[in-house]
């Protein structure tokens, strides 16, 4: 009986470690898209967080440290996608797919020249740390290995997303930021005449959405894994899009879709750690399968941000 | 009766000149108003009196010339400038953000809030509600926009530039969407705001709505400022030809009708919008061959979804359609344009009626492409379709005459008159007009109307709906009411009186 | 006469070609900056670059292979993108391509030509179909292509890992598949040149011996072939008429009697057939198997930059598509010679679809520049 409580503690605990690194990025799309402005582009920021992550954790030796920069360097490809798409009126798709090139090549560049020519990163001394040991020391508050433990031992960055996930909604719909967010990526026109900067609220909440999936792609090199390496986020930001529409473009909606989909990878985990002699290849198709099915049956049920995609160019009229 | 305070002038726009890139939108402009005066800005569609108010709202920066408020010089750069020194405007398209409420969309940028940043929606609710009830608007505020009446919108509109302390009231053609009770609504708001002081200045292109409601009226032609003329010392008449620089007759010349037999009916029809709501409520009309019937109404009562449906492009829930007592409902939109032969001007040429990248003889066939001589066995005959279009553009007067011009490098009225080839080029038996005028200046009007009283003269059958009372009026044989999904009555347009369909087009029975 | 010659370059610099050759000017500039920044000598690198893709005919003929598959999944973005879809599924189509290719080469014992057309024909079909799926699904549903094309990509990965481990198909553990017959293959010569009088022939011709040294083949033929048709297709068929009114305005297309959700499945058809055509090019012709993939190879997320760098044009893509494949090919180069990242070469291409995306900003520069010289 024990072993199966604890196994579906193994459960949701990889459940919760998997579906953070989703968390962060998929909450960077609620915001850019919410603003009106497609982010595609998440894929090559979270590619990039990772690898600054690590190499900041490395050289540092402080995980903190490693995460901030992450998330400062997807913030500046936000810029770069902010800059084409809002001030340039570039077609928001194919922006994001430069940066889908710009954040991958710029990681292995530099993984290469601080990492001796390697496409991945050596690992860090100190991981994001474990709160709960922090604070009341390693299997004293739970017993090891114990459902409470698998559960609730993790990684800072878990806590952080669903603190995150609260904020994000806080800040959406109870403030005056939020409403203005909203407002520019429903109607900008009209924001505008309220005399609302259209351009300085999507400069902001791409660059947000930047610094989001940067701390996605810390989280998954510097607490899921101890290293950067080329394949490690290879469709993570993908599955965080995915996972963003799926929420209906919310932020408690995007994260029941990222805990879904940590859940399959958690469950496909543990069927690989178990010995079940199931393809591990079926099951991680397993996700995929279930959001086109899912998005077959809710869309046309939920509506996406009216301008969205659209561009506004007040000069042009 | 008049509260025009001539001591003080609120808006004084000296000689303002706008340019886009080589385009001279605004070519030295005069306005001045005063404190309770309503100032018409009179001018036909592109004449430059929308960009003209953009400039003084900071939406745009004129290139040239001087504005003052209230006697202060001002660089109005951007709407903030002119929210804090009393100037609202209410754009022709509702800028309303849909999803939100009432409260929310009037307080959008001047939001109440608490600590750090945080909506306080109640305080705000409580000043909206005060404020609506002193100017008598009606309005609820925690209604979502998106499920108030257009009439309810645009109070909403006037609201929010009342909320930001607005003296001085810009309205972009504000009556374009009302029916005519609501618009008289309207003109009793307009008074009570000018007997409160507020100078208005309203854009239209109707002269009778100016010679009710206005005190003064600015004349723009074709970006150039012509006169300001005090609106009861000249007639209709005078202000018409001011704007567009010639005499204009508002009557169009037609032959007597030689009325035939019927050929379309439209039997009980329900129809759904899109947000699966019926606004066809079992709609019935008939149509016969050599008459122009012309279908009044204000937007938004049916009539897109009554030529979606009958161009195959909306599913039909119930009723018929019948053509020489053939029913056929349902049938697909090539069907109907091949088999049927039913073509159709489209309500919104740019959406529906052109590929605005093609160019202007791939436009001229969307309809044919895939029939001798335009191709055979699915390979296009390119000498062939440009042959075509050469001749149409001579035949329609397109201009200019270049097949090889993409549409959107057209101006408006030719686009019209590359639709109107496409479609009469066809030798239609029914020929569906939709708002075929809108946007066009006089003389694109004046082709158009010929146009469809051509086909009527040749014994074909033209069903026109439009939201311009007078263009059904003038141009029908024969005019259809609807209302709210329904035809609530059909009379011959000659002799008919127009108060009694302005009562009809808001739902009133006489 | 020189006015002419100002007004011809100032035509030419506004229109797209133009622009395009702009961007990737700046997209080499910049990549020299970055190259700078990080000690290495640009000028340096992109001789090493352009020694590695001209100076043997060996390396000619490889930049041509690396090329193909590119060229053809940047005509399948680009015939999608002329009706309005984004083919982001390019990757996905070109794996079930592959797949499909390998199998029908392994499992498959047929005469020579016929073998290579059903095994490229079922490959393309295949293809074709899960291109089109994502056609349906959009058109019957209104779920966004880009969407499902992203997760078509990833189911499409794990069908390809799950095939590699049947026990038919592979040696258990290899993680790779069984090479195709021999009368699958699309290589040049391949029997020849092992023998003894092939490998007399390449020590003693220089030029065409090192040609052969590369595993040539017939794929690139048939890549312009394709070029050809996509755009024959497009601009002198009433089905590219049909298409391309769909991409601009399919309001405008339905109301003109056009049936827009069947263009969309149609034009979703073709892309993933000629997505499919470039993975089962790339089996017959290189690998001759299938592996496991750790992540996505990239040849459908290349071909999408194939297509915008070539402006969405057949005989775009070709260019395009060499350029990138002799960027690809010669890039690799900078890292042995001179321990430089061949990253930088991700970053240019980066660098280049930005600018392609910003048009404007093209303008804007050559307006101030414009400006400046008159003043």
């Amino acid at each position: 009986m024990e072993a199966i409580i604890n196994d579906i503690g193994f459960i949701i605990g990889t459940t919760l470690m998997y579906s953070t690194p989703l968390m962060f990025t998929s909450l960077g799309g609620v915001i850019t898209e919410r603003s009106g402005v497609v982010n595609i582009g998440l894929e090559g920021m979270m590619f990039f967080g990772a690898f600054v992550a690590a190499t900041v954790a490395y050289y540092t030796q402080n995980p903190w440290l490693g995460f901030l920069c992450a998330g400062l360097g997807g913030a500046f490809l936000g810029l770069l996608h902010a800059i084409a798409c809002v001030s340039f009126a570039a077609e928001q798709i194919v922006s994001g797919i430069a940066i889908n090139f710009l954040g991958p090549g710029l990681a292995l560049f530099l993984s290469r020249l601080f990492f001796d020519g390697a496409t991945q990163t050596l690992t860090i001394p100190n991981k994001i740390p474990l709160p709960l040991h922090f604070l009341f020391g390693e299997g004293k508050l739970f017993k090891s290995a114990g459902f409470m433990d698998l559960v609730f031992n993790r990684f800072a960055t878990v806590y952080l997303a669903f603190l995150l996930v609260l904020l994000v909604w806080f800040v959406l719909y109870k403030t005056k930021v939020g409403m203005r967010v909203q407002a520019v990526g429903e109607h900008p026109e009209a924001a505008d005449t309220l005399g609302i900067s259209v351009y300085r609220i999507r400069y902001g909440a791409v660059i947000m959405s930047g610094f989001f999936a940067g701390l996605g792609g810390a989280s998954m090199s510097i607490a899921v894994v101890s290293r950067f390496s080329n394949t490690l986020i290879s469709g993570h930001g993908f599955i965080a899009l995915a996972a963003m529409i799926f929420g209906k473009w919310k932020p408690q909606g995007a994260m029941l879709a990222c805990l879904l989909f940590g859940g399959a990878k958690g469950f496909e985990i543990f069927l690989g750690a178990k010995g079940v002699p199931v393809s591990s290849s079926l099951l991680a198709m397993l996700p995929y399968i279930l959001t086109i099915i899912v998005l077959v049956g809710i869309v046309g049920k939920t509506t996406p941000p009216a301008a969205i995609g659209k561009i506004f160019d007040k000069s042009g009229k | 009766m008049t509260a025009i305070d001539f001591s003080q002038k609120t808006v004084e726009m000296i000689n303002v000149v706008k340019k886009f890139g080589d385009f001279v939108a605004n070519d030295g402009i005069n306005l001045t108003v005063h404190k309770g005066e309503v100032h018409a800005l009179l001018g036909e569609n592109g004449a430059g009196k929308t960009t003209l108010v953009n400039c003084l709202y900071g939406l745009y920066h004129p290139t040239a010339g001087t504005i003052r408020i209230n006697g202060r010089e001002l660089n109005v750069t951007d709407p903030n400038v002119a929210i804090q020194n009393g100037i609202g405007m209410v754009h022709q398209h509702f800028m309303l953000v849909e999803p939100f409420t009432v409260t929310q969309n009037i307080i959008l940028g001047r939001e109440t809030t608490k600590l750090m940043g945080i909506l306080d929606l109640s305080a705000a609710e409580k000043k909206v509600a005060e404020i609506s009830e002193r100017y008598g608007l009606a309005i609820n505020p925690r209604d979502k926009i998106e499920d108030i009446s257009v009439g309810s919108q645009q109070r909403v509109e006037i609201l929010k530039a009342l909320y930001r302390g607005a003296e001085i009231l810009i309205l972009d053609e504000p009556t374009a969407v009302l029916t005519p009770p609501e618009i008289q609504e309207l003109v009793m708001i307009i008074r009570n705001l000018t007997q409160e002081g507020k100078s208005i200045i309203i854009i239209t292109h109707k002269l009778h709505e100016i010679k009710q409601v206005a005190d003064y009226c600015t004349i723009i032609r074709r970006g150039k400022y012509i006169d300001t003329v005090e609106v009861d010392t000249v007639t209709e008449q005078e202000l018409a030809s001011m704007m567009v620089g010639r005499e204009v007759s508002f009557a169009v010349e037609k032959k007597p009708q030689k009325r035939g037999p019927k050929i379309l009916t439209i039997d009980n029809l329900v129809v759904e919008d899109n947000r699966g709501i019926q606004a066809l409520k079992g709609l019935s009309l008939e149509l016969h061959k050599g008459e122009i019937l012309g279908v009044a109404g204000v937007d938004g009562n049916g009539q897109s979804e009554l030529i979606e449906a009958l161009t195959g492009l909306r599913t039909v829930r119930s009723g018929k359609i019948l053509l020489h007592n053939k029913e056929i409902t349902g049938a697909l939109p090539k069907q109907i344009i091949d088999g049927y032969n039913i073509r159709t001007i489209p309500e919104d040429r740019q959406k529906r009626g052109l590929v605005l990248e093609f160019d202007v003889a791939e436009n001229l066939v969307l309809e044919t492409y895939h029939k001798k001589p335009f191709s055979w066995r699915g390979v296009l005959n390119h000498p062939e379709i440009y042959q075509y279009a050469d001749d149409s553009a001579k035949e329609f007067d397109i201009r200019p005459a270049n097949p090889y011009l993409t549409a959107k490098s057209l101006s408006g009225g030719n686009q019209q008159k590359v639709i109107i080839a496409r479609e009469v080029g066809n030798d239609p038996e029914v020929l569906i007009a939709s708002q075929p005028t809108r946007g066009l200046d006089v003389g694109a009007i004046e082709y158009v109307h010929a146009a469809l009283v051509e086909q009527r003269d040749r014994g074909k059958a033209v069903l026109l709906v439009s939201f311009e009372l007078d263009e059904v009026i003038n141009v029908s044989d024969r005019i259809a009411v609807i209302f709210e999904g329904k035809i609530v009555g059909t009379m011959a347009a000659e002799g008919v009186d127009e108060n009694e369909i302005g009562l009809m087009m808001a739902g009133g029975t006489s | 006469m020189t006015l002419d010659a100002a007004a011809l370059k100032k035509k030419f610099l506004s229109g797209s070609i133009g622009l395009t050759l702009i961007s990737i000017f700046l997209g080499f500039a910049l990549g020299a900056i970055v190259l700078l920044a990080a000690g290495f000598n640009p000028l340096e690198a992109y001789w090493v670059i352009l020694k590695g893709i001209f100076s043997r005919p060996k390396y000619v003929s490889y930049v041509i292979i690396y090329a193909t598959p590119l060229i053809i999944t940047g005509l399948s973005v680009a015939f999608a993108l002329r009706t309005g879809l984004f083919n982001i599924g390019a990757e996905g189509q070109y794996i079930v391509g592959a797949i499909v290719a390998a199998a029908a080469g392994y499992f498959f014992k047929l005469p020579l030509i016929l073998h290579v057309i059903v095994a490229v024909g079922l490959a393309i079909i295949a293809a074709a179909l899960w291109g089109g799926l994502a056609g349906y699904i959009k058109a019957r549903f209104g779920v966004h292509e880009v969407i499902s094309t992203i997760m078509l990509n990833w189911i499409a990965l794990y069908l390809s890992n799950f095939v590699v481990t049947l026990q038919a198909f592979g040696k258990q553990g290899t993680g790779k598949t069984y090479a195709i017959q021999s009368t699958a293959r699309i290589n040049l010569l391949s029997d020849w040149k092992i023998s003894e009088a092939g490998i007399e022939f390449i020590r003693s011709h220089k030029m065409l011996g090192d040609v052969l040294k590369s595993p040539i083949n017939v794929g690139f033929i048939f890549a312009i072939l394709l070029a050809v048709l996509v755009w024959y297709v497009l601009n002198k068929t009433t089905l590219g008429y049909e298409l391309r009114a769909v991409g601009f305005n399919p309001h405008a297309a339905e109301a003109g009697g056009i049936n827009v959700k069947r263009s969309m499945v149609v034009s979703m058809l073709f892309a993933g057939g000629l997505a499919g055509a470039a993975g089962a090019f790339q089996v017959l012709g290189v690998s001759h198997r299938i592996a496991k993939l750790a992540a996505m190879e990239g040849y459908g997320f290349d071909g999408i930059a194939v297509s915008l760098i070539g402006n969405n044009t057949g005989a775009g893509s070709v260019f395009a598509g060499l350029l990138f494949g002799a960027l690809k090919y010669g890039g690799s180069k900078i890292q042995d010679a001179m321990q430089a990242p061949t990253e930088v070469i991700s970053i240019m291409i980066g660098i280049i679809i930005l600018f392609v995306a910003m048009p404007n900003l093209i303008r804007l520069i050559l307006t101030i520049k414009a400006n400046r010289a008159s003043n």
